[in-house]
């Protein structure tokens, strides 16, 4: 098929080898990380609640669950569905809310990692109504530079930044939350360690 | 000739132009793509001496002013609301000013000349610097497209209250001012050396 | 057909035009804002650069690379030589799992494989996911920009083409409204599809896993509830290492809207555990492209539209314009490259202002290019006679001296005397809507003998 003849163009056609640059962008030392984190975040459509601990952080959602039926996620107290007994993820559409523990947060844009492990089926954090994801501030780095340094250690299958509700601007370039994911992001900010 | 795809039939115009002014310790010209043509386009011909000298020394008037002449001595008075024209080929092209696309410290020689000029009133516009759609041979393949950036180019000058709009490129003022002088417009176009020419002995232009 | 004539049609619509403008222009200025905020972005853009530049000089050694590690995660790897391979190798991995209904997400490169109308042939039913693209399929339409597909469309035609397809009530316009009718609408689809197809933004040799960013969401809700997803990806999207990423990352959301980083920035390593994974790398082109020289570069687009939205012609032209499938700037140094004749006014589609270049984030020199192809052009393809010969004219002229003064002699007397119909009249582009400068009496060297050399 078409690698041999590809790979034979390249070779034919590309430059001299050139060198590739190294990345030494310098860390922002002593900055604010929880402050610009919660500002990138917001301005991502999304909202940032600092608790003292998990059991606020667990009574906070409780308090938003309202009559949400469908719930899932790292507070067990909390959950109507059981993920792991789920098998085919299609079943993850009558979601309510959705509940995970972020892996790593950047304060220069809002996002948050989550991976497989955490979320248990990939479509969790993208098929629910609703999403809330709650992080330690000494998880947070300041650039993607330093997120990408961490997550060279992990293994995952599939992994994903989360940097706020699902949105589009489809429409006239007027923003609009809630494209085909979660309606609402709420990043629950917990004490370092 | 050359933006239009046609470098090749150019290159006698170009030898010419060496023959002609290879003498002179500066070529001076009141037009940024004019210098940047000679700078940066004369490197189809064969670098000889002459070539590599010209493409140095050929200036568009502000670059000369700022960098190899004295500006103390301009008696320049200039009483109006002034919108300057940021040409591309003089600001992109030759770096005369920092583009809004760039990140980085603002500069500009050519507000830089202005700013010396007394009693004048630099204008902010909405767009710092977007084209005047002139673009050679373009104003005319794609007449359409080219007045309508002119009209919003001169719109943005008008709603923030300019008298006169200057620039440093004669082809972009003539692209211009063409379309003020049709739509009768309130305004007037000037060349930026017409300004720093003007002195109080003068009559009020405007 | 060219883009001076689609242009025209364009502009006629002047409060269209200047209501496009305005739309395009307030993400250019949103995406200064971003920018600005952070003192290292023209580093990043140099870094980005030189990385994309090293990738194409050592492509086949990481395009093997690439292929070796992601084949050790479980994911099936396919070449495609052109569109052609492209469409027959998606179509048989469909024919193989029974496949009749699929999502896809934005992928430019299967609209230049031109993959929908393929499938659709073969009786297989393509939703295009993300809503811009919704809304121009709906339409039967093609994308006018590569971020923002259907950004040449007001709200009140999205509206009736929502009551006409999706029978919704007439909302006068109610983007809201709008999206939560299409969000149940593609919701739907996306629990009855068989399979999904996404484009890849980034593919990475060193752990052999693709990154595809969107801000709705719609390629990971597509892919992680079908057992099948197929992902094809251009050659050139492949970078090094996995630190490198964060470079991109880092400029594609600012570049293309302003955002810090899209809504999802979404990793695949290993297949779903039950599902299958493949990613097809496709050529279509870009080796020829790669031996061009001075063309080279335009390999590096990471597709982010930066040079649309800040281009004064494409704002004022429409995508549709342009007639390729990347439109704006850098589709002007792209499609030349696939189809010369067809894509021959594309370079002469621009005031060369140089915006393009400058807004880059991994710094394609856009408007050296354009002023390239232009040299090409004139000298391969079938130029009109009438300019050809002016342009001649012209270059002989110019280099002689004599005749030259003599025939501005003639003109500024010629422009004195005729009458206002001679000068202004249809054979005449510039005069249709400016005036021609007033002819001044004598010329500078006449002046300049007259009142500067005697006294000397």
């Amino acid at each position: 098929m078409g690698k041999a003849e590809i790979l034979k163009a390249i070779k034919k056609n590309k430059p001299e080898k050139l060198p590739i640059p190294s990345l030494d962008f310098p860390s922002s030392n002593g900055q604010d990380l929880k402050t610009l984190y919660e500002e990138r975040l917001t301005a991502g459509g999304g909202e940032v609640i600092s608790a003292k601990d998990k059991a606020e952080a667990e009574a906070i959602v409780k308090e938003r669950m309202g009559d949400y039926k469908f719930v899932a996620g790292a507070f067990e107290a909390l959950n109507t569905i059981d993920l792991s007994a789920i098998r085919d993820p299609h079943e993850l559409e009558l979601l309510d809310l959705a509940v995970f523990e972020g892996v790593l947060g950047v304060a220069e844009n809002g996002a948050i990692w989550v991976n497989e492990e955490v979320l248990v089926h990939r479509a969790a954090p993208f098929i629910t109504q609703h999403l809330v994801l709650f992080i330690r501030e000494d998880q947070l780095v300041d650039k993607m530079h330093e997120a990408y340094k961490r997550l060279r250690a992990h293994d995952y299958g599939h992994g994903v930044f989360i940097a706020g509700p699902s949105k589009t601007a489809d429409i006239e370039q007027s923003l609009v939350i809630g494209a085909h994911g979660p309606k609402s992001l709420l990043v629950i900010m917990l004490p370092p360690a | 000739m050359a933006n239009s795809g046609y470098e090749r039939y150019s290159t006698k115009t170009m030898e010419l132009f060496v023959n002609n002014f290879s003498e002179y310790d500066y070529v001076v010209a009141p037009s940024g793509s004019c210098v940047y043509h000679i700078r940066k386009h004369y490197d189809i011909l064969k670098q000889t001496p002459e070539v590599q000298k010209i493409r140095e020394k050929t200036l568009d008037i502000c670059e000369f002013l700022v960098n190899h002449a004295t500006t103390d001595a301009l008696k320049s008075s200039f009483p109006y609301k002034v919108g300057l024209h940021q040409s591309c080929h003089g600001q992109r092209g030759l770096r005369f000013a920092k583009s809004s696309e760039v990140v980085g410290e603002p500069f500009s020689i050519v507000s830089q000349l202005l700013e010396k000029v007394e009693g004048i009133e630099l204008i902010d516009l909405q767009r710092a610097d977007e084209c005047c759609g002139f673009g050679g041979t373009f104003a005319v393949a794609e007449e359409a497209v080219s007045v309508k950036m002119g009209k919003d180019r001169i719109q943005d000058h008008i709603l923030n209250g300019a008298q006169v709009i200057t620039g440093t490129d004669m082809s972009c003022l003539m692209h211009m001012e063409g379309i003020i002088r049709r739509r009768k417009l309130p305004l007037r176009i000037m060349h930026i050396s017409e300004i720093l020419n003007h002195t109080e002995q003068h009559e009020p232009s405007v | 057909m060219s883009h001076p004539s689609e242009a025209k049609k364009f502009v006629k619509n002047e409060n269209r035009v200047n209501w496009h403008d305005q739309s395009l222009w307030h993400v250019r200025e949103k995406r200064d804002k971003a920018v600005n905020l952070f003192p290292e972005w023209e580093q990043l853009r140099e870094k980005a650069s030189q990385i994309k530049s090293h990738s194409l000089s050592n492509l086949d050694y990481y395009l093997e690379e690439f292929e070796k590690n992601a084949t050790a995660n479980g994911i099936k790897v396919h070449w495609a030589s052109d569109a052609i391979e492209h469409n027959e190798i998606v179509f048989n991995i469909f024919r193989e799992h029974g496949v009749r209904r699929i999502v896809k997400s934005k992928s430019m490169l299967t609209e230049e494989c031109h993959l929908n109308p393929f499938l659709e042939k073969h009786g297989v039913e393509v939703i295009d996911s993300d809503l811009g693209e919704r809304i121009v399929q709906l339409a039967k339409e093609t994308p006018s920009h590569i971020v923002m597909p259907a950004i040449h469309k007001k709200k009140i035609e999205i509206d009736e083409l929502f009551q006409k397809h999706l029978h919704t009530r007439p909302s006068n316009g109610d983007e809201n409204y709008l999206t939560a009718a299409a969000r149940e609408h593609l919701r739907q689809k996306f629990m009855k599809a068989d399979a999904a197809l996404t484009g890849v933004n980034f593919g990475i040799a060193e752990t052999g896993e693709f990154v595809v960013c969107t801000n709705e969401g719609n390629a990971d809700m597509g892919v992680h509830l079908t057992p099948l997803h197929i992902a094809s990806m251009g050659i050139e999207k492949i970078i090094p290492r996995y630190e490198d990423l964060g470079v991109f990352i880092r400029l594609l959301a600012r570049s293309a809207t302003g955002q810090h980083v899209t809504t999802y920035t979404s990793q695949f390593r290993k297949p779903r555990e039950g599902a299958e994974l493949h990613i097809i790398l496709v050529d279509n082109g870009r080796t020829v492209q790669l031996g061009r020289e001075k063309y080279r570069r335009s390999l590096h687009c990471i597709r982010c539209g930066a040079c649309m939205n800040t281009c004064p012609v494409y704002r004022r032209s429409g995508g549709h314009s342009y007639q390729s499938v990347v439109p704006g700037p850098i589709g002007s140094i792209l499609s030349p490259g696939i189809d010369m004749k067809k894509h021959a006014s594309l370079p002469f589609a621009s005031s060369l202002c140089g915006s393009c270049s400058d807004v880059c984030p991994v710094k394609i020199d856009i408007h050296k290019q354009l002023y390239s192809w232009r040299q090409d052009i004139t000298r391969e393809a079938n130029e009109e006679p009438a300019k050809k010969f002016s342009m001649r004219f012209a270059g002989w002229l110019f280099t002689h001296p004599n005749l030259y003064k003599k025939a501005g002699k003639f003109g500024r007397k010629a422009l004195k005397i005729l009458p206002r119909w001679m000068i202004y009249n249809s054979l005449n582009a510039w005069g249709k809507q400016r005036e021609i400068p007033e002819p001044p009496k004598q010329s500078f060297q006449e002046w300049y003998q007259q009142n500067r050399q005697k006294n000397g």
